[in-house]
């Protein structure tokens, strides 16, 4: 339950990190909060010989807001989010989302950067980040690139990010106060990680609608025919909530995820409870 | 590598293996905060809460080269803080622990969070404690104990 043996670098800057992490073939990470990768190492499921630290870059730990987007420095932590140290694109929910990660010894240390980078199919963020459509900033051996968060989850544990590659940024889009969100997770045991989350968002002056799902073990997967549902409704009703479960199950289908009954209902009721908050 | 940590205090530089944890750093001989209990060493139980540049934190899933610099202030270093002192005296009074091997992080916590939130509510206090397992008590003398302490503290700053 003790790391392996290792080399620990502390990066100055984003260009510093790439450089040291080119050099590596195999076996090199980058660090930041470490709230997952170091558990990893304590149980020997992550085989490194190298961290590179970024958490200290200052370039990402920064935000700013042009007034049509946020951009989050990929350091953020989440207690920065819940404490409302950093704007809160969409109308609160960034901080609503970010309060219940974990437990607040984690919170402040772990960071969105890292969740997104990790890509653990339970993480709060990533279903979030889908829905609201961010873009991502990567800095790599042959310069910057953007992602669309719709290319960047390719699975669980799996993103766009190459080896040698330090995500910088992610860029959200600002809701207008119309914008209303919705996310709920089903989980155990407070704090642990989440069994499904749901993220919705709809707002009808910038038409945004999104209904996302994450369930452990599976692709984050948007469900378009119940965001059509979702734009088309204004207040919850049951009514909504019948057209919902029809489009939520063609949705499925149409993944090719609606075999197991019990996944199923699990999922069915955390889209609806999602989306019902966001039709309050 | 070469690390300074001020400790409860008292700055310490010390070489160290670049995997080293901080707990493991923490209550080795030479520093001797013993109150760090490792149970999971993967970030669950919370029984080794430590207090880092003022904020709580899992020391065993921080390496503690990368805790260079900080400050780090860990159960031995709060003996005498009156909050402390009002935790620990409520634990012993409502059974909030047995074995004590989760008491050191169930204090920190608790004394971060009353911090934090002083007005807290019962389900809150649930919530923000549900990072620290107990395997004796079944929680409610650490629930009782936590809100007798607030509420306590609450009177004591008005």
């Amino acid at each position: 339950m003790k790391p392996p043996p290792l080399v620990y670098e502390r990066a100055e800057s984003v260009s510093d990190a790439v450089a040291i992490l080119a050099e590596m073939e195999w076996g090199a990470r980058v660090i930041a909060g470490g709230q997952s990768l170091v558990p990893m190492l304590n149980l020997r499921l992550a085989p490194l010989i190298k961290l590179v630290d970024i958490s200290r870059i200052e370039d990402l730990r920064a935000f700013s807001d042009d007034g049509g987007r946020v951009v989050y420095g990929a350091c953020l932590r989440h207690g920065e989010f819940e404490d409302g140290a950093v704007p809160d694109c969409a109308n609160g929910m960034m901080q609503r989302v970010a309060s219940r990660i974990a437990y607040r010894a984690i919170r402040n240390r772990g960071t969105i950067g890292g969740s997104v980078a990790l890509a653990d199919p339970s993480a709060d963020w990533i279903t979030v980040l889908i829905a609201l459509g961010a873009i991502f900033t990567v800095a790599g051996p042959t310069g910057r690139r953007e992602i669309h968060a719709d290319e960047m989850f390719l699975g669980p544990y799996t993103t766009a990010l190459g080896e040698h590659d330090i995500l910088c940024s992610i860029s959200l889009p600002k809701l207008s106060a119309e914008g209303r969100t919705g996310f709920y997770k089903v989980i155990r045991k407070a704090g642990e990680y989440p069994m499904t989350t749901a993220s919705v968002v709809r707002d009808p002056a910038t038409g945004l609608n999104a209904v996302v799902l994450g369930a452990v073990n599976r692709p984050q997967l948007r469900l378009r025919r119940s965001s059509a549902i979702l734009a088309a409704s204004t207040r919850w009703s049951d009514d909504v909530g019948a057209a919902l479960i029809d489009a939520y199950g063609e949705d499925l289908a149409a993944a090719g995820r609606d075999g197991d009954p019990y996944e199923r209902k699990l999922c069915e009721t955390t889209v609806l409870r999602a989306v019902q908050q966001a039709l309050r | 590598m070469l690390i300074t940590l001020t400790i409860n205090g008292k700055t310490t530089t010390a070489e160290i293996e670049d995997r080293t944890l901080l707990a493991d750093f923490l209550r080795a001989p030479a520093q001797g905060c013993t109150s760090v209990h490792l149970g999971c060493e993967h970030g669950v139980c919370g029984a080794c809460t430590v207090i880092m540049d003022g904020q709580i934190r899992r020391s065993c899933i921080a390496l503690a080269a990368a805790c260079d610099g900080a400050s780090i202030v860990t159960l031995e270093g709060l003996a005498g803080d009156e909050l402390t002192e009002r935790l620990k005296a409520s634990f012993v009074k409502n059974h909030g622990l047995q074995c004590g091997f989760c008491t050191p992080g169930m204090i920190i916590s608790a004394r971060e969070m009353i911090t934090r939130n002083p007005a807290m509510e019962e389900s809150e206090l649930r919530q923000d404690m549900s990072g620290n397992l107990c395997r004796c008590t079944g929680f409610s003398g650490i629930v009782n104990a936590i809100k007798e302490a607030a509420e306590a503290h609450r009177r004591a700053s008005q």
